[in-house]
């Protein structure tokens, strides 16, 4: 069990509808660790963001005994490895899974974001092209998630963490444009891990608020950041 | 399983600096491996099948099993051999700093580099501002240390060091000076150079300017 002394105070600088942020709400769901949340105005960041992240002035920022981490990313991994022996494991133990582990992760932002991001903010033949890129991606996905529950297993794990956002942006870009992306036939694994996923005891009640949400990507000029 | 071949093979490109940073780190490690150039304008069936996904260099094969994404592969080299001089730190919080500042070298160096010798004009000028920006802030992380892991040539380093082989190139495309902007940085990358493993793994930095000059002919780029 971790103790909450001030020292062990956990602080969690974010902004509600951001993926990015919200990865590390689940991450830290999964280990059991309490923490402050301070929800900051990218508009008008504040001082404690600005000294704690002063290289990218970006949310998310995690703050574990006074000391900042940025990156979602990094900040997932040292979830893992600072309070390793509490909840559940979100990376594998063995190395060669590990590396295939941190490679999936990243294959969402790599290889997704970018053709579904296009697709979303494009017209015409651009965005039939992005469509046709982004369901490329999505095939791959489809084969490494392969009937599997989460692509960590039975758990939720790192790379569920990593694509999660995708499953509640998708069904919202779907809305607005009218196109159905995923769809049961072509991608039934995939469909059944976007249920899964949003209705885990880890994310459930921990998704921003999808009709401000909604609203947001309405606005072009406000548009929400890619997957 | 992509390769049969038991033992550490690394599919690589001579003079990316991605490969490089492998290269290092097995070197750091005395892990023996079979070095295989590829040909990235004729791609081989092993690379194709080791990285169907991105169909790029480096790849680290161990007993034919494929490693992808140069960080990836230092951190696979850290856990899987053990009992070898880790890259890493082992404490949590050091180790996130780390990473941080990997992944900082990553988004920033390779990307800004070449827009510095593609792009005329304006955005050329806005490649070098960045450039210089970039350089200070490794610069002001590195402040009076030997290493940025510290003491112990680690992470970071062998994240970082490919690219001091393109300073020069730099220079010329930016028209500045990286000892007069950084002189610290300027130190380290002298001090890295002489050991070992990163002696024998980069190229001397006119034949990475002469790459540079032979890839804006293949482009067409003045």
């Amino acid at each position: 069990m971790n103790h909450q002394d001030e020292k062990d105070k956990v602080k969690l600088f974010g902004i509600r509808s951001s993926p990015y942020v919200l990865k590390v709400i689940w991450a830290l769901r999964i280990k059991g660790v309490k923490y402050d949340y301070i929800e900051e105005d990218l508009g008008n960041k504040s001082d404690l963001l600005l000294e704690y992240n002063p290289v990218h002035k970006k949310v998310p920022v995690l703050v574990y005994q006074g000391k900042p981490i940025a990156e979602s990313e990094v900040i997932l991994e040292f979830i893992d490895e600072a309070w390793k022996h509490c909840g559940d494991p979100i990376l594998p133990e063995d190395p060669y899974e590990r590396a295939m582990t941190r490679f999936w992760a990243r294959f969402g932002s790599d290889k997704l974001s970018p053709p579904i991001w296009k697709w979303f903010t494009t017209q015409g033949q651009e965005q039939e092209d992005a469509y046709a890129a982004a369901i490329e991606q999505l095939l791959v996905l489809e084969k490494e998630l392969c009937g599997k529950r989460f692509f960590a297993g039975e758990k939720i794990g790192f790379v569920d963490l990593s694509l999660g956002s995708l499953a509640y942006v998708i069904p919202i870009y779907e809305e607005i444009t009218g196109v159905k992306m995923i769809t049961e036939e072509t991608f039934p694994s995939l469909t059944a891990w976007m249920g899964n996923f949003q209705s885990s005891p880890v994310v459930k009640d921990h998704l921003p608020p999808l009709d401000k949400l909604q609203l947001r990507l309405f606005t072009p000029a406000e548009a929400a950041w890619p997957v | 399983m992509a390769g049969e071949k038991k033992g550490l093979q690394l599919l690589d490109f001579w003079v990316s600096p991605f490969g490089q940073r492998c290269r290092i780190a097995l070197a750091e490690k005395g892990l023996p491996y079979e070095y295989l150039e590829q040909d990235l304008r004729n791609k081989s069936e092993l690379l194709l099948r080791a990285n169907p996904v991105h169909k790029k260099v480096p790849v680290l094969l161990h007993d034919g099993r494929p490693v992808c994404e140069s960080l990836i592969i230092l951190h696979y080299l850290d856990e899987a051999f053990p009992d070898k001089p880790a890259l890493l730190p082992s404490d949590p919080y050091a180790r996130a700093q780390a990473r941080f500042w990997a992944d900082y070298v990553d988004k920033k160096v390779y990307d800004c580099g070449s827009r510095l010798w593609r792009l005329k004009g304006e955005p050329q000028a806005q490649a070098r501002q960045e450039m210089l920006e970039i350089l200070r802030t490794l610069e002001g992380e590195l402040g009076d240390k030997k290493y940025f892991s510290g003491e112990a040539f680690g992470f970071v380093d062998v994240a970082f060091v490919p690219f001091t082989a393109w300073f020069l190139s730099y220079e010329r495309f930016g028209e500045f000076s990286v000892e007069e902007v950084c002189p610290r940085l300027a130190a380290w990358a002298k001090r890295c150079g002489e050991r070992e493993s990163v002696a024998k793994s980069l190229h001397p930095p006119e034949k990475v300017y002469e790459f540079i000059a032979m890839l804006k002919k293949t482009y067409g780029i003045e």
